[in-house]
């Protein structure tokens, strides 16, 4: 390489790299998130639920943000992994929870496999009538079998035994907040390496401009099935977390309304950046908590108000609000203590 | 020189309109061959069905000799072909670098490579590095491509498509849409490229055609109407007519 | 034979019910999700009239068809005009925003318990003809749709409104190059088809059950005949909602814990099939 070219070489490579680096924004959110375990522990059992909802959202996002695929039938893959984690503490088919959790997952993405394939083809609206149609099936079928699932009663008699042989699931929930805490933990870190690979740049390249990604050699239609397949996977594990949880699996899980809740919780939190799940489940769970108190069963009027002000406003415009934040975050991950900047000071 | 892509017969219809009408075409190894025509020849049309992105009704495409008719768009990059849009298609969210560095980590078969950084690979980064000198995109090499000047992403789009490093390269008016002043940039670009690589090329702009061509085939209304070398399909009276306007004798 | 019977009264409630989505789809290219709440909305105000305030049912039929128009085009002219630009996600995220506001307001204002409207006696009960059991109702009920769907095509086939809305549902760009005053085609078009919805709801509430959850139940349905009938003429959404309310019917009764589920597949396979409905033209998006 020409000497013009190094120092060029080494800002390119310092700006790619930089998209991958965890900023101190980041760290201190997960050391808090963390400390949760120990400095709230009468809030464990709300906690446990924003961070399956965070996890829900997640996987929303992984297909949504990324791939640029609607769905509003994503409850499917969270039911599926339900009622798996509920069956296989019902039926001790698999004894130790985290297991049971990793089988519960892949369930769900197979089925997710099996049904990618529905959904490359076809607009939006088709894509939102085959993921809705996909959630409606399961649960007519959960309906049907209910002598397995319980039918509308739910799956009765679900019991859960202890993590790791060690740790019971208590009625406070203390083991099952730090069990989903540290589940949704890992599985982001997984999900924020596969975003930062040509793997997740072409999944980017595929939804701003399928038509440009195959012309360079993409071939669009299996990285699609692999994200949904991936995507589905961790709607699972949300759904047998839940299920574990809460010894507990219902019709609900694959409602219509789980999957537009879901939806709207990664709309209010931002798509595309893997926060925006966290971040929406939690400003979810305390809205409905405050909005509750207000008015009782009524608080999805005030949800719905929102979803529509923040479509008239618009979901740019909102994003642009959080860019001084945003902005704020890249420059801490930019400063290095004691190191000349590999740019030569300007960032 | 040997023929590197060649059509046999091919046609394509919509419904009652043909698009390509039994087009037979063949591009030599290393040529700097032209197609032109009056808007609505058919031209980009006939790109699309070399690059897969339509399917022919009839006819069949080669390269090297292996019939490539039936095969995926991304399928026909890895065999080498590569082309440009005459409408700027990039990847809006994407800056300059990471729309190169896509093309080249899936040319050198990272694109699945679910567990690497981005950046990670030098290789890659040393062809960004490369291209980004060559096209002179250094100064916008971290903005959005949404918000580049035109003359900028015009390019890029050229850019990307030489990123892929093809043997086969279709340029479909490269220059359109671009200023005077920027124009010659484009076309040092174009001009510059590697001899080993042929060059189909569409364009209206007769001074670049002619500067830039060796061979020129004109399609009128879907089929191919006069071949030759740039002189004499310039003094063809023909071809002046049919760009007149003017009623012809086939 | 009665199941038939049925089946097709269903059909043709769903149809009146679904065909104002059909053409905003088809004009706008907007997904109304929010299009079930019209019809709660008619069906309501249908209860409120015929129960609570006495006025005869067969005049609450149109009152209702006026208010859920009324609102049409209230809503359309305040909020849905800001969102037809805007992506398809944003018009999903939108009209479901809609459908939880009015699932709530409704739940609020008149219970969640399942409403029925006061029929009149003479529409009560079934009598026969030919061995064959026809309820009174669901006969009205095709008489009533099926002079809409007549009149519906006379409209769109022979008045200068109707082709103004098919040529602008073809090329809106072309419609507006012709000088077509296309927002006041697609707002009348709106108000036209909730008000439809509206009707549907009211004539429904009897058949498919009035509640706050209505507009959620029943999406799939018009959603179905929408995808299926295609969104380029009133044939074939016509045609997807008899097929769809015969095969649910039929399904109901003959294989009552697999109906939903073979429709359901049904659509799936469907939409693979043919992703532009049966009946669309070629051309459609």
């Amino acid at each position: 390489m020409s000497d013009i070219s190094r120092p060029l070489a080494a800002q390119v490579t310092e700006l790619l790299l930089r998209r991958a680096r965890w900023s101190p924004i980041e760290i201190a959110f997960w050391l808090v998130a963390a400390s949760t375990i120990w400095l709230f522990p009468a809030r464990h059992l709300i906690l446990t639920e924003i961070c399956i909802w965070a996890l829900f959202a997640l996987s929303l996002d992984l297909i949504l943000g990324y791939a640029g695929i609607i769905s509003l039938g994503h409850a499917a893959f969270f039911g599926l992994g339900a009622y798996a984690a509920g069956l296989i503490g019902k039926y001790d088919i698999i004894g130790e929870p985290a297991l049971a959790l990793v089988a519960s997952g892949l369930a769900a993405a197979g089925l997710g496999f099996a049904t990618s394939f529905l959904v490359l083809r076809g607009s939006d609206l088709t894509r939102l009538m085959v993921t809705f149609g996909i959630s409606l099936l399961l649960r007519e079928l959960a309906n049907k079998y209910s002598e397995i699932s319980g039918g509308a009663d739910g799956l009765q008699g679900v019991e859960i035994k202890p993590l790791l042989g060690q740790f019971r699931f208590d009625l406070y929930g203390h083991t099952g907040y730090a069990y989903s805490l540290v589940v949704l933990f890992v599985l982001f870190l997984l999900a924020r390496r596969v975003v930062q690979s040509p793997f997740g740049l072409s999944l980017q390249a595929i939804r701003g401009n399928p038509l440009r990604s195959s012309a360079v050699g993409i071939a669009t239609n299996w990285r699609l099935v692999a994200i949904y397949t991936l995507s589905a996977g961790y709607a699972g594990v949300a759904g047998a977390l839940l299920a574990q949880t809460q010894a507990f699996a219902s019709l609900e899980m694959f409602s219509v309304e789980r999957s537009a809740d879901v939806l709207l919780i990664l709309i209010i939190g931002g798509t595309g950046y893997l926060y925006g799940g966290i971040v929406g489940a939690l400003i979810f769970r305390f809205l409905q908590d405050y909005l509750s108190t207000l008015t009782a069963r009524y608080w999805q009027f005030w949800i719905g108000l929102i979803l529509i002000a923040i479509v008239l406003v618009g979901r740019d415009r909102i994003a642009g609000w959080t860019m001084p934040l945003r902005k704020l975050a890249d420059a801490l991950g930019r400063w290095r203590p004691g190191r000349p900047s590999a740019t030569g000071g300007k960032p | 020189m040997p023929v590197v892509l060649e059509t046999r017969s091919l046609d394509k219809h919509f419904g009652g309109i043909v698009a390509a009408n039994q087009v037979s075409l063949q591009i030599q190894k290393g040529a700097r061959h032209a197609l032109i025509g009056p808007n609505g020849a058919g031209k980009t049309t006939v790109v699309n069905l070399l690059t897969g992105v339509l399917k022919p009704t009839a006819g069949q495409i080669l390269l090297d000799g292996r019939d490539i008719t039936r095969l995926q768009p991304h399928e026909r990059v890895r065999l080498g072909i590569a082309r440009t849009f005459q409408i700027n298609q990039l990847f809006g969210d994407l800056t300059p670098i990471e729309t190169l560095g896509l093309a080249i980590s899936e040319r050198l078969g990272l694109g699945t490579d679910w567990w690497r950084i981005v950046g990670s690979k030098s290789a890659v980064t040393e062809e960004i590095v490369e291209l980004i000198e060559r096209f002179r995109l250094g100064d916008v090499m971290s903005t959005r491509t949404a918000i580049l000047p035109y003359g900028k992403q015009r390019l890029l789009e050229i850019a990307l498509a030489i990123a892929c490093k093809p043997r086969v390269l279709l340029l479909d008016e490269p220059a359109a849409g671009v200023p005077e002043d920027e124009r010659h940039e484009i076309l040092a670009t174009v001009a510059a490229l590697p001899q080993d690589v042929t060059v189909l090329l569409i364009e209206h702009d007769m001074d670049i055609i002619f500067s830039f061509a060796d061979r020129i085939s004109v399609l009128v209304n879907g089929a191919l109407f006069v071949e030759g070398e740039p002189d004499a399909v310039a003094r063809d009276p023909r071809v002046k007519a049919v760009y007149l306007g003017e009623a012809f004798d086939a | 034979m009665t199941i038939l019977f049925d089946g097709i009264a269903y059909g043709m409630l769903l149809f009146v019910l679904a065909c104002g989505l059909s053409v905003t789809l088809g004009l706008m290219n907007f997904i109304n999700l929010a299009h079930g709440a019209f019809a709660m909305a008619g069906g309501y105000i249908t209860v409120v009239l015929v129960n609570r305030l006495g006025v005869p049912f067969l005049l609450g039929l149109p009152l209702a068809f006026l208010f859920g128009a009324a609102l049409g085009a209230v809503l359309e002219r305040t909020l849905y005009v800001h969102v037809y630009a805007k992506s398809h996600l944003d018009q999903v995220l939108f009209t479901i925003g809609l459908v939880f506001m009015a699932v709530a307001g409704v739940d609020y204002v008149m219970g969640s318990s399942q409403q029925f409207i006061n029929i009149p006696t003479m529409l009560q009960g079934q009598f026969d003809v030919f061995g064959v059991r026809i309820g009174r109702y669901r006969l009205m009920i095709i008489v009533i749709c099926g002079l809409l769907t007549v009149a519906l095509q006379f409209i769109l086939a022979s008045t200068r409104f109707g082709s103004r809305l098919r040529a602008a549902v073809d090329d809106q760009r072309v419609a507006r190059g012709l000088g077509i005053n296309v927002g006041a085609v697609f707002g009348l078009t709106f108000a036209f088809g909730s008000g439809l919805a509206a009707l549907g709801g009211a004539l429904g509430a009897e058949i498919l059950g009035l509640d706050p959850n209505f507009p959620l139940k029943y999406l799939i349905y018009f959603l179905i005949v929408v995808t299926v009938g295609g969104t380029s003429s009133i044939t074939g959404p016509f045609v997807a909602s008899i097929l769809l309310g015969i095969g649910d019917v039929m399904g109901k009764y003959y294989v009552p814990t697999l109906s939903a589920f073979v429709i359901y597949s049904i659509m799936i396979v469907m939409l693979l099939w043919r992703p532009q409905g049966l009946f669309a033209r070629a051309s459609a998006r």
